[in-house]
């Protein structure tokens, strides 16, 4: 029954009649219009990174990139993202799972606290953590005694990539895991299967590509942040410097050819970030349109 | 107990929560709070003078002021461009819709050089517009350019849903009640999408204030002209000047919450809404 209305309303929504159809004057001048608008804002600079990266032939290209201090940067993005990426996916599963699968007091406030680091200026995120570890800061004396460095080094560098990228897969999961409800497993503990067996084998199938959606999207984030990075790392060269600061080190120096170099690795993987996202984004909402068909009928 | 939590036969709900307060308190609001009590260090009147100089206000000034041209900008612009892409069909769609989150993705100091470089006096299109007196890069229309890029996603993603979901019956309904598609425009999608719209706007006005690395690079960064409040902290921190830089931080914290708030509303009157038709 749900099915067949189902059906009934997505044939509607396709097939616009006359009425409800503009000129196709107004349709060709409202799709230039909003492709002008991409065109000039999104196309032409991303089409600029690469223009630039490129303009001075493929050795200078190359060289800027194996380049040792931007080898350094590469290898200090990836152990960032390698280290912040798997705190948040674990922070990730364990919110989701108390808040999508309980009923408990103050839930709305939580979820409103893990969303907090997204309406955070970076540079304020960047800022609480020097007030905390840096000289000035509550434990900045204990620390220097015991010679631990914070700020300025690479724990800093994460602490505050860890920050900036709390939400990502958690706002993902707790509206798919709340979607999902709580039957099958509750069916699975019936059934004597302990907690982890439940996770495991009932839970994280049903979650897979809504964990991979957030997992693309914090990296892409951990990988790229900017601001709140550059307020904790003190740009040493070759050694807490992130792709991203490396960047902007060659572009004050003048050497735009390399600081598009640069940038273009970082381009590169916001498309590649882009194309995985919109591949899961189909797999999410196709099994989503499956099952509730499923259970409809 | 029983009255915190409702009873379930699932297991880990201890472990669960109790991980997520310890890693939240951890990470986000021990940090947070240090803000707001190293900030009692100083007196009202201290904390007040410095808040208020003239360069900080100048800074507030730009930044309010750009973010909310951008976020305008981006309200008409996203609301055609997922207008766009829901109605009509044309070729390159999919990779298109695909490239709307672009500034999502791409790391802020990539679009910040690349803009800079664009509107530059030299660039492909500041070439153009200097000649006509139109100076962007190093002057606050930079800043409003850069806003305006990293805003841009916020509009079209909160707007596309809802617009996919209007149900073509009801416009039928207005047409043959003798509507022309301008008056159904305005009279039953812009009424249906209004608080979605708002959402975006306000999301994209509250990226947009707290933005740094985009906008730094073609800012030109000048005192008074073209300096944003991030900006700003920034330099108080590398002056050493730990109170001052944290007087504004706890300013635009308490911003951000405010927005934060406003936009929790808007989207429950959007919720609202949609539950009531």
């Amino acid at each position: 029954m749900t099915m067949a209305t189902n059906t009934l309303f997505s044939t509607s929504r396709v097939r616009r009649t006359l009425t409800t159809q503009e000129p196709s004057w107004v349709r060709r001048a409202l799709i230039g219009l909003a492709l002008a608008f991409l065109t000039l804002f999104l196309f032409v600079p991303l089409f600029l990174v690469f223009y630039e990266a490129l303009k001075k032939g493929v050795d200078v290209y190359f060289a800027a990139i194996i380049e040792p201090d931007a080898l350094s940067a590469i290898q200090l993005t990836l152990t960032v993202a390698a280290i912040a990426v798997p705190l948040n996916l674990v922070f990730g599963l364990a919110a989701a799972w108390a808040i999508a699968k309980f009923e408990f007091r103050g839930k709305n406030l939580l979820i409103t606290l893990i969303d907090l680091p997204f309406s955070v200026s970076p540079v304020v995120s960047g800022l609480i953590y020097v007030l905390i570890f840096g000289l000035q800061g509550w434990l900045g004396p204990w620390l220097a005694e015991h010679d631990i460095q914070v700020i300025f080094a690479v724990t800093g560098i994460v602490l505050a990539t860890v920050f900036v990228t709390v939400p990502f897969i958690a706002r993902e999961l707790i509206p798919l895991m709340q979607a999902q409800g709580t039957e099958e497993e509750e069916a699975a503990v019936a059934l004597g299967a302990n907690g982890w067996q439940t996770f495991s084998r009932v839970t994280l199938p049903n979650i897979k590509w809504g964990l991979l959606y957030g997992t693309i999207l914090c990296n892409a984030r951990a990988m790229g942040e900017f601001g709140a990075v550059s307020v904790v790392s003190g740009h040493i060269r070759g050694s807490t410097n992130t792709l991203p600061l490396h960047v902007e080190i060659l572009y004050n120096e003048y050497n735009f050819a390399a600081a598009f170099a640069v940038a273009s690795l970082l381009a590169l993987l916001a498309l590649v970030t882009l194309a995985l996202k919109t591949v899961v984004e189909s797999k999410i909402t196709q099994p989503k349109e499956n099952a509730d068909e499923h259970r409809s009928a | 107990m029983s009255t915190f939590k409702r009873h379930s036969i699932l297991p880990g709900f201890n472990l669960a929560l109790g991980f997520t307060l310890l890693y939240l308190s951890l990470i986000v609001l021990i940090p947070l709070s240090a803000a707001f009590i190293r900030t009692t260090e100083l007196s009202w009147q201290e904390f007040w003078f410095a808040v208020t100089t003239p360069r900080v206000m100048a800074s507030y000034r730009l930044t309010f002021g750009a973010s909310f041209a951008a976020a305008l900008v981006n309200a008409v612009f996203g609301l055609l461009v997922a207008w766009v892409l829901v109605r009509y069909r044309f070729p390159g769609k999919k990779l298109i819709d695909a490239l709307v989150d672009l500034p999502f993705a791409l790391p802020t100091a990539v679009a910040g050089i690349a803009l800079t470089a664009l509107y530059a006096g030299n660039g492909w299109i500041g070439q153009y517009l200097e000649p006509l007196g139109i100076k962007v890069a190093f002057t606050p229309i930079g800043v409003f350019v850069a806003l305006t890029f990293i805003g841009l996603p916020f509009v079209v993603r909160t707007v596309q849903p809802v617009l996919e979901d209007i149900e073509s019956e009801l416009e039928e309904a207005a047409a043959m009640l003798g509507a022309n598609r301008l008056q159904t425009f305005s009279r039953i999608i812009i009424p249906t999408i209004f608080p979605a719209l708002m959402t975006g706007f306000a999301l994209a006005f509250a990226r947009a204030i707290g933005e740094y690395g985009s906008v730094i690079f073609i800012a030109g960064n000048m005192p008074m002209v073209s300096e944003i409040t991030p900006l700003l902290i920034i330099t108080k921190l590398e002056q050493y000047d730990y109170a001052g830089a944290t007087a504004l931080a706890v300013v635009m914290l308490v911003i951000s919450f405010i927005l934060l708030l406003v936009i929790n509303l808007l989207q429950w009157w959007g919720r609202r809404r949609s539950a009531l038709a």
